[in-house]
C-alpha cells in the first residue's frame, strides 16, 4: 500500500511483524544459552564433558537377547546397533500382527452374533481405559509367569513350550534348501498376482470366463501350500530327557510379553478405526451393491473396504507410530531394545545429555520412516477429486 | 364392487417373538454362527468358571484390604490421612454441583448408564473389605456428590450465571487442597517424597493438564501465525516431543533439567516428572486446539477485525472461546489419556498408582501376587476413565444441543 | 482499458466533503492473479453508492480494502482524511469509523445478541458497560430485534441475525458502513426486513457503500450506481439513467442478464 507521507517504523505493520519475530527468536537464544551455560558448568563440575567419543568405549554390560553377537566387551555403539534390532523386531512384527487383529476385531463387531459383538466391545473397552504399562505387566508377571510358575515347563497345544528360559515355538531349520525354497514361495506368490491381474483383465475385457487361470492359481496355491507345510523342514520343538526343550525358535518370555501387550492394545484402537471406516461408508453404497446383484462377500471386498480404506489409512499411521513409541515401555518388562540399553548407558557412562539426543533422534527417524511408508500408501489409495 | 375388509392387525407368529426369537437371530441365525457361538460359551465358560475358582479359593484379597492406606495416598503419614478425606469431600462437593449445572439441560440427569455407575460404587463401598469407618466416609462422599449434583442441577436452572462462580471456585479449591496434602501454614508440612498412590496420580495428572493449557493454547496459535519464525518454532517443538515416547521425555526431564539450572538448584522428582508430562501434554493439547482453530470460519476474525478489534482482543474474546468449547471433547479425551500416562512415573521410581504395587509386592506376605494387585490397580483407572469418557460424551450431547 | 470518468456524478443534495476518494487502485492476489486494475472512486458524505457486477468482477475485494481487510498494492484510498497504509494507528482509527456488514452475517455464536452489539464500544471505544448496553438496546430496538436480545444468533432467523449485525456495525458509531451482498444469503422472504432497515439508514443520512444485486434497492436509495466488471469500474451513473440509459455495452450485457 502507497502514501506519500512516512510511516514511523515503530508503526509500520510490516515492520512489527519482523520485529516481533526477531524478538521471539532473541528470546529463545539468550534461554538457550542460559540453559546451555549451566548445563556446561554442571558437567564441568562434575568432571564430565560433551562428546560422542564414548560410543567407542566397551560397554561392559550384558544384553539378554540378540540377533548378532554381541559380548561385553563390544563398544557402546554396536550395544545400540543390537538394541535397534531387537526393537525392530518387536516393532515390524507388531506391526503387522496388530493390523491382523484390529482388522479381524473391527469387522468383529458388524457381526451377525450377538455374542461375538459383545465380547468384541468387553475387548476395546477393557484396553482403551487401562493402562498400557499395567496391560504389560499382567501379561509379564500374570500371564507368562502364570505359564512357567516354580520352574515348570508348560506345554501348549502346537508343540509350543513355555518356560521362564523363554517360549519355543516351531521354526524352520535353517540350511540352504530353505532359502532356495522361501525364493520359490516368493516369486510365485509375485507370479500368482500377475496371473489374478491377469484374469481380471481377461474377464472384464474380453469375457472370459477366467477358469484357465483359476486353475493355474489353484495348483500354485496347492504346490506353495506343500511346500510351506513340508518342504520347510519344520523343527518341532521336544523335551529332551535332561528336561530342556530342544529345538523350534527361542524367544524370550520378555520378548513374547511385549508383543502380545503391544498388539492387544494397539489392536483395540485399530478395530475402533477400521469400525469407524466401514461405518463411513454410507449406506447406500451397500444397498446399491446388492441391488445391482453383487454377493455379500464380493460387496465388501469390491465395493466398502476399499472406501473404507481411504478414511483408515491416515489414522492407521498414528497408531503404528504410537506401537513404535510404545515399545519403549520394554525398559519396565526387561526386554532390551533401544530404550533400555540407553538407560543403562546413561548410567554407566555419566553422558545424559548426549545418550538422550541419540534416543530422540533415532525415535524421530522411525516416526519419519513409518509416517513416509504410510504417506505413499496414502496417496496412493485416495480418490481422485475434480 | 368388491368389498375390501381391511383385516386387523394379527399378532405374528411365535417363533418370530420373544426370547426365542433373539436368540435364534442373534446366536443361531446360520450354521456358521451356531458353531461360533458354541465355540465362544465353551471358551469363555471354561475362562470365566476358572476365574472364579481362583479368585475365591486362591486369591489372597487381604492384599488389597491389607494395603489400602498404601493404595491410595502412597506413604503418607497415618495420623494426617483426615487432610486427604476433607480434599476429597471439597472436590466432591464441587464436582457434585458442576456435574449438576453442566447437565441441567439433559433430560434426565440420572440415566441408566450414571446410575449403574452410582450403584457400582455404592456397592463396592459396602462390600469392601475395610474398616467400617472407611466405608462409612465412603459412603457419604458418594452421597455428597450426588446430592450436589441434584441441587447443582436446581441452581443452574435458576441462574445461569453460577457457572462464573463455580469456575472461581475450583480454581480456589485447587490452591486449597494443594494446602491440604502439602501442608505448610498451620498444617504438618508433608514432602512430596511422601505422597503416592492414587492421590499422587490424580495430582500430577491434573497439574499438568492445568500448567499444559497456556502453553498448548501459545503453541496451537504459533502453529497458525503467518510469522514464519512462530510457526517454525511451534511446529518444531510439537512435532518433536510428539514424535519421541513419553518415557524419553520424562528421563530428559528427570536427567537435563538439573543441568539446565544452576549449580544447586535440583527441584524433586515429582517436579521434574510433572515437568516432563506438562511439555507432553502440551503437544498434545496444541494438536487438539488446532482442530478447533481451524474449525472456526474466517469471517469471525474478518467481523472482529472490521469492528476495530486488534489481533489480541480478537483471539481473546472471539476465537479462543470458540475453538476451545470445539475441542472440549478432544481435551477430555486427552486427560484420559494422561491419567494412564501418569503409570509411567513409576519407571522413573516414584510411587503413583502402579509404582506402589512393586512396594506392595515385595512384602513377604504377598510376593508373587500379582494377579490380585494388578486386577485391583486395573479396576481403579478403568473406573476413572469410562467415567470420564461417558461423561465426555453427555457433555458433547449437551453441547450439540445448545445454540 | 481507460476508466470511464462520468462528469455527471450528483451531489445535489448530500454534502460535498468527500469521505472515500480511491484513486488507481490495484491489487494482484498471492497467485499473481490482478484482481483490481486500477479503480478510483470518490464517494462524499452522506452519499449512498450501489456497486454491481458478475461475480469475479472484485466488486467485493474493493470495498473491503476500505477497512484493511484487503490490502491493496498499487494507488492510493484516504478514508475520511486518513491515508490507508502500513501504518498500524491509521488502520486501527480507520476500522473504527468504517463499520461492514457481511453476507454471512459472522454474528459471534458463542455471545447473545446484545453482547454481540456490546462488546466492540467496550472494548475499542473503551466504553463502560453502562453506557454500551444503553446504546445497544437502543439499536436493538432501532433494527427492530430488541425482544431477542437475550437469544443467542443461532436461535435467530437469517433475517434476524442480519439485523442484528447491522446494529453491531453501527454501535461503534461508524461515519460510513459497508455492505457486501447483505441480503444474497437470506431466504426471499426475509430479504425485504434486511432492506427495510438499510433504506431507514440511507434516510437519515448515513454514508453507505453497497455492494447488492437488489436492483429494486439500488432504484430507490442509491444516489449513484458503479458497474465493475474484471477489476475494473467500467461506468457510474445516477440510478435511473444507469438502469435506463447504460452507456457502455458491458453493461449492457449485464443488465440484460439480471434485469
Amino acid at each position: 500500500m502507497h502514501g506519500s507521507e512516512k510511516v514511523p517504523i515503530w508503526r509500520d505493520e510490516r515492520y512489527v511483524q519482523i520485529a516481533f519475530q526477531v524478538f521471539v527468536l532473541l528470546t529463545i537464544f539468550a534461554l538457550g544459552q542460559f540453559c546451555l551455560g549451566n548445563m556446561f558448568r554442571n558437567l564441568e563440575q562434575q568432571g564430565r564433558q560433551f562428546n560422542f567419543t564414548f560410543l567407542l568405549s566397551q560397554s561392559g554390560f550384558n544384553i539378554g537377547e540378540t540377533l548378532v553377537p554381541y559380548d561385553t566387551t563390544s563398544p557402546y555403539y554396536w550395544a545400540f546397533f543390537v538394541s535397534f534390532l531387537n526393537a525392530l523386531r518387536l516393532i515390524l512384527v507388531g506391526i503387522a500382527a496388530t493390523t491382523v487383529l484390529g482388522i479381524v476385531a473391527g469387522v468383529a463387531s458388524f457381526s451377525d452374533n450377538w455374542l461375538l459383538r459383545k465380547l468384541n466391545m468387553v475387548y476395546v473397552e477393557v484396553v482403551r481405559n487401562t493402562p498400557l504399562l499395567l496391560q504389560l505387566f499382567v501379561w509379564y508377571f500374570a500371564v507368562f509367569f502364570g505359564f512357567s510358575d516354580k520352574g515348570k515347563t508348560s506345554q501348549l497345544p502346537g508343540s509350543i513350550f513355555v518356560s521362564k528360559k523363554g517360549i519355543v515355538i516351531p521354526w524352520p531349520a535353517s540350511s540352504p534348501l530353505l532359502v532356495v525354497l522361501l525364493g520359490v514361495l516368493l516369486s510365485g506368490a509375485i507370479a500368482a498376482y500377475f496371473i489374478w491381474k491377469r484374469r481380471i483383465t481377461r474377464m472384464e475385457e474380453q469375457a472370459a470366463s477366467g477358469k484357465r487361470e483359476q486353475l493355474v492359481l489353484f495348483s500354485m496355491a496347492a504346490v506353495g501350500l506343500l511346500i510351506v507345510l513340508f518342504g520347510l523342514g519344520w523343527e518341532m520343538p521336544r523335551m529332551s530327557a535332561a528336561g530342556n526343550v530342544e529345538g523350534g525358535l527361542r524367544v524370550s518370555v520378555e520378548y513374547g510379553a511385549m508383543l502380545f501387550g503391544l498388539v492387544f492394545y494397539t489392536g483395540a484402537f485399530i478395530a475402533e478405526i477400521v469400525r469407524a471406516g466401514i461405518q463411513s461408508v454410507s449406506k447406500g453404497q451397500w444397498e446399491a451393491a446388492r441391488a445391482l446383484g453383487l454377493p455379500s462377500n464380493s460387496v465388501m471386498r469390491l465395493i466398502v473396504f476399499p472406501q473404507a480404506l481411504r478414511v483408515i489409512l491416515p489414522s492407521l499411521s498414528s497408531q503404528y507410530i504410537n506401537l513404535a513409541k510404545n515399545s519403549s515401555l520394554a525398559l519396565a518388562i526387561g526386554y532390551p531394545e533401544i530404550f533400555a540399553t540407553a538407560q543403562t548407558t546413561l548410567n554407566q557412562s555419566g553422558r545424559p545429555v548426549e545418550v538422550i539426543l541419540l534416543i530422540m533422534s533415532i525415535y524421530l527417524s522411525i516416526n519419519l520412516i513409518i509416517s513416509l511408508v504410510m504417506n505413499t500408501l496414502n496417496r496412493v489409495v485416495q480418490f481422485k477429486e475434480r | 364392487m368388491t368389498t375390501t375388509h381391511s383385516p386387523t392387525a394379527s399378532p405374528p407368529p411365535l417363533a418370530q417373538i420373544g426370547a426365542i426369537a433373539w436368540v435364534r437371530k442373534n446366536l443361531f441365525s446360520t450354521w456358521l454362527n451356531t458353531l461360533l457361538t458354541v465355540v465362544l460359551v465353551l471358551v469363555i465358560g471354561r475362562t470365566l468358571i476358572g476365574f472364579l475358582y481362583w479368585a475365591t479359593t486362591q486369591a489372597k484379597w487381604q492384599l488389597i484390604s491389607a494395603n489400602l492406606s498404601l493404595f491410595f495416598v502412597g506413604r503418607y503419614p497415618i495420623s494426617q490421612i483426615w487432610r486427604i478425606w476433607v480434599a476429597l469431600a471439597l472436590i466432591s462437593t464441587l464436582g457434585g454441583l458442576t456435574w449438576g449445572v453442566l447437565a441441567r439441560n439433559v433430560p434426565q440427569l440420572f440415566g441408566r448408564t450414571t446410575l449403574t455407575l452410582l450403584g457400582v460404587v455404592g456397592a463396592i463401598a459396602v462390600l469392601m473389605p475395610a474398616p467400617v469407618p472407611y466405608r462409612i466416609l465412603l459412603l457419604a462422599i458418594e452421597g455428597l456428590v450426588v446430592a450436589m449434583a441434584w441441587g447443582g442441577r436446581m441452581i443452574g436452572h435458576r441462574s445461569p450465571k453460577l457457572g462464573q462462580w463455580l469456575a472461581f471456585a475450583w480454581s480456589l479449591s485447587f490452591f486449597v487442597v494443594w494446602w491440604l496434602i502439602a501442608g505448610g501454614l498451620g498444617l504438618t508440612p508433608v514432602g512430596a517424597g511422601e505422597w503416592g498412590g492414587l492421590m499422587l496420580t490424580v495430582f500430577m495428572a491434573v497439574v499438568s493438564i492445568l500448567l499444559c493449557f497456556p502453553l498448548g493454547i501459545l503453541l496451537a496459535l504459533g502453529r497458525q501465525s503467518s510469522l514464519p519464525v512462530i510457526r517454525g518454532l511451534s511446529v518444531g517443538f510439537i512435532e518433536v516431543v510428539r514424535g519421541v515416547p513419553l518415557i524419553a521425555l520424562l528421563f530428559v526431564g528427570s536427567n537435563m533439567i538439573p543441568l539446565f539450572l544452576p549449580i544447586g538448584i535440583r527441584p524433586n522428582l515429582v517436579t521434574r516428572a510433572i515437568i516432563g508430562l506438562t511439555l507432553f501434554s502440551a503437544a498434545y493439547l496444541a494438536e487438539n486446539v488446532r482442530g478447533g482453530l481451524q474449525s472456526i470460519a474466517r469471517g469471525q476474525s474478518e467481523a472482529a477485525n472490521a469492528l476495530g478489534l486488534n489481533p489480541g482482543l480478537t483471539t481473546a474474546l472471539i476465537v479462543l472461546p470458540q475453538a476451545l468449547k470445539v475441542s472440549i471433547p478432544a481435551i477430555v479425551g486427552q486427560f484420559i489419556s494422561l491419567l494412564q500416562d501418569t503409570t509411567l512415573v513409576s519407571i522413573l521410581g516414584l510411587f503413583d498408582l502402579l509404582g506402589i504395587s512393586r512396594t506392595i509386592l515385595a512384602n513377604p506376605q504377598f510376593i508373587g501376587r500379582y494377579a490380585e494387585a494388578y486386577i485391583f490397580i486395573g479396576v481403579i483407572y478403568w473406573v476413572f476413565c469410562y467415567a470420564m469418557s461417558v461423561g465426555s460424551r453427555q457433555i458433547e450431547k449437551q453441547l450439540n444441543t445448545e445454540h | 482499458m481507460a476508466q470511464m470518468q462520468t462528469d455527471e456524478m450528483t451531489n445535489g443534495t448530500v454534502g460535498s466533503e468527500a469521505v472515500i476518494v480511491a484513486e488507481n487502485v490495484e491489487k494482484w492476489y498471492d497467485n499473481n492473479f490482478h484482481v483490481l486494475r486500477g479503480v478510483s472512486l470518490t464517494v462524499t458524505k452522506g452519499e449512498v453508492v450501489v456497486v454491481m457486477g458478475p461475480s469475479g468482477s472484485g466488486k467485493s475485494t474493493f470495498i473491503r480494502t476500505f477497512n484493511a481487510l484487503e490490502r491493496y498494492q498499487k494507488g492510493s484510498i484516504v478514508i475520511d482524511g486518513i491515508l490507508l497504509s502500513h501504518d498500524l494507528k491509521n488502520i486501527e482509527t480507520i476500522r473504527r469509523e468504517v463499520g461492514m456488514v457481511f453476507q454471512q452475517f459472522n454474528l459471534f455464536p458463542h455471545l447473545s445478541v446484545l453482547q454481540n452489539v456490546m462488546l466492540a464500544p467496550i472494548w475499542v471505544r473503551r466504553w463502560t458497560k453502562a453506557k454500551a448496553e444503553a446504546e445497544a438496546l437502543r439499536l436493538l430496538d432501532r433494527v427492530g430485534i430488541l425482544e431477542q436480545a437475550k437469544k443467542f444468533p443461532g436461535q435467530l432467523s437469517g433475517g434476524q441475525q442480519q439485523r442484528v449485525a447491522i446494529a453491531r456495525a453501527l454501535a461503534m458509531q461508524p461515519k460510513i458502513m459497508l455492505f457486501d451482498e447483505p441480503t444474497s444469503a437470506l431466504d426471499p422472504e426475509m430479504v425485504r426486513e434486511v432492506l427495510d432497515v438499510m433504506r431507514t439508514l440511507a434516510g437519515s443520512g448515513m454514508t453507505m457503500v453497497c455492494v447488492t444485486h437488489e436492483v429494486g434497492f439500488a432504484r430507490e436509495v442509491a444516489d449513484r450506481v458503479v458497474f465493475m466488471d474484471s477489476g475494473l469500474l467500467v461506468e457510474q451513473a445516477t440510478p435511473d439513467d444507469f438502469f435506463n440509459h447504460p452507456k457502455e455495452e458491458r453493461t449492457q450485457k449485464f443488465l440484460s442478464q439480471i434485469l
